[in-house]
């Protein structure tokens, strides 16, 4: 099991299955399919990201660097939330971006939705955590990955 | 760090003026703290500009919180625009792809509605290039922006000297709507400087879609200072310029997630700090021929059939200016005329705003550019592409937006116009 502390931007504490993209997270184009269609699981519709692409983002922990591509990304995670569609949590190596920030917030406060979120958690986290690994968020911004 | 509120502020976090103010508040105070924000700003610009323009019928959440900021009387406080409408008969479309758009768009009306009683502009006050002349929601240098739509953000900022982050959707409409936006990042003079410095190294012109795509995939969101380009673009903002810049912004908001660049001799702030703006510690990206050959050679193709014929080319993502459709006018005409064609091989459609498209209309190129068999549209290519059945087609751009988020083949304008004159009938 290893550790990685981050800073907490959405309280809460989740255990759930890994999903990682190590390349910019595009939410719009991750998104769009499933909202539009009414799939549960989430799938995501990104062609340009190979570690994502055509599998369920519902209820899995979220790794990425940051979020990137248009700015409705906050209201599609919003939207996602609300619909009861959204990742379990979301862990970003780097520092949040505006546009997940905006959607995360956005889901905490006008949403039933628990979707805790940590960022910062550093490079070496995106390195060691691989999509089907076990994924802990514990209080104050801790992460185990196992 | 907390923020520091006004008395008038803390008022309305407190509910002073009601439960859904509060809640905007309480948004805008978390979204400001995550990034250190100490204070709100005031919201300057004489309008705001909103990125969400669609009735989609699944994004039912949204239509809610807008019925919710209505009954509580939480408008915008400055007139705004948004961005480009879903649906346009003009645009070609068979019987299944129409109804399909009626089911699928089906809350258009109502959407609409909503943006008239939360202070839309005016009825045709949708574009993603909302700072045309002929739309006239154009920022001064130093205004600052509560504005969503990555495209216009990223020219606001950048060709305009307005000061905006990369707000989301609803994000947005709370800044116009209480008036303050939460100081970090774009609004400060700090997080305006590079910490990229984009070296051109190109032979020619490199096309501008290619180029922003290459920038953002490499700073992502980052502020990148680009030297070497107004040696093809030239030093002033010429409309020229400014809709080279427009395209190149566009995609390096969508391909990576840039907020702002500066372009050496050129943009306002460059003009007028020059490498003052650039960090330290900035890194170095050199763009040469090969690097975006080796750019646009990772575009993925996700059509069916690779080598299917195209049944569409989409034109104007971002939206065209009055001077491009013009000159596409002009190109597109001497390709027909030199292969021994009147009209063009593949259906084609050029998008523009429709205070754009209004002036296009009284000009002879108007006539000229139908009688080829172009259409001219104010639609969202993007929403259009959205319809499952559209997506499914082959369907051909210049734009670099529209591959990214759709299955839209990519194609450099030259190639798009081969293709279009039907000069290239295999793809």
């Amino acid at each position: 099991m290893k550790q990685f502390k981050g800073r907490v931007v959405v309280p809460g504490t989740v255990t759930a299955e890994a999903l990682v993209s190590r390349e910019g997270f595009n939410t719009l184009a991750s998104f769009q399919k499933s909202l539009m269609f009414g799939d549960k699981d989430a799938t995501c519709s990104d062609q340009n990201n190979p570690d994502i692409y055509g599998k369920a983002m519902h209820g899995k922990a979220l790794c990425l660097p940051q979020t990137i591509g248009s700015t409705t990304g906050g209201m599609v995670i919003y939207c996602a939330a609300a619909l009861s569609k959204e990742p379990a949590c979301l862990l970003f190596s780097k520092p949040i971006d505006s546009l997940a920030a905006a959607g995360v917030i956005l889901a905490d406060v006008w949403t039933d939705a628990s979707m805790p979120t940590v960022d910062s958690l550093g490079d070496e986290f995106l390195k060691a955590v691989e999509t089907g690994m076990t994924v802990t968020i514990a209080e104050d911004g801790l992460v185990y990955i196992e | 760090m907390p923020m520091q509120l006004t008395a008038e502020q803390q008022h309305i976090l407190d509910g002073g003026k009601g439960e859904a103010f509060a809640r905007i508040m309480k948004t805008l105070v978390m979204y400001g703290e995550t990034f250190g924000a100490e204070r709100m700003v005031p919201v300057t610009g004489k309008m705001g500009h909103l990125v969400t323009s669609f009735g989609l019928s699944v994004m039912k959440p949204l239509y809610g919180l807008m019925n919710e900021l209505i009954e509580a009387g939480a408008l915008s406080r400055q007139p705004f625009s948004v961005d480009p409408r879903p649906l346009d008969k003009n645009v070609p479309a068979n019987p299944l792809q129409n109804l399909f758009f009626k089911v699928m768009y089906s809350k258009q009306r109502d959407y609409d509605a909503q943006l008239r009683k939360l202070g839309i502009a005016k009825d045709n006050a949708y574009s993603c290039t909302c700072y045309m002349d002929e739309v006239g929601n154009i920022p001064q240098k130093g205004d600052v922006l509560s504005w969503a739509e990555s495209s216009a953000v990223v020219y606001a900022n950048s060709v305009l000297g307005a000061r905006c982050n990369r707000n989301s959707g609803i994000l947005e409409l709370f800044g116009s709507i209480l008036g303050w936006a939460p100081c970090f990042g774009l609004l400060t003079d700090e997080g305006r400087k590079a910490t990229w410095v984009v070296q051109l190294k190109t032979t020619k012109q490199p096309e501008a879609q290619v180029l922003g795509s290459a920038i953002g995939m490499r700073v992502m969101e980052d502020v990148p200072y680009i030297k070497g380009l107004d040696a093809w673009i030239g030093t002033e903002l010429t409309q020229d310029a400014r809709d080279y810049l427009k395209d190149m912004g566009a995609a390096s908001a969508s391909n990576g997630a840039v907020g702002l660049y500066h372009v050496e001799n050129l943009t306002p702030e460059a003009r007028e700090l020059g490498d003052a703006l650039i960090t330290q510690d900035a890194r170095v990206y050199v763009i040469d021929d090969e690097e975006l050959m080796r750019v646009k050679a990772g575009y993925p193709c996700i059509w069916k059939s690779e080598t299917a014929a195209p049944k569409l080319c989409f034109v104007g993502c971002p939206h065209l200016s009055l001077r491009q459709l013009h000159t596409w006018t002009e190109r597109l005409l001497k390709a027909l005329q030199n292969v021994g064609r009147q009209k063009v091989a593949i259906p084609t459609v050029f998008t523009a705003a429709p205070g754009v498209l209004e002036a296009f209309e009284k000009t002879d190129d108007f006539a000229k550019l139908k009688n080829a068999g172009v259409v001219t549209s104010y639609i969202c290519p993007l929403m259009y592409m959205n319809n499952p059945l559209c997506g499914k087609m082959p369907v051909i751009t210049n734009s670099n937006k529209l591959r990214t988020y759709t299955s839209a083949r990519y194609y450099e304008s030259d190639e798009i116009l081969q293709r279009i004159c039907g000069e290239v009938r295999q793809v």
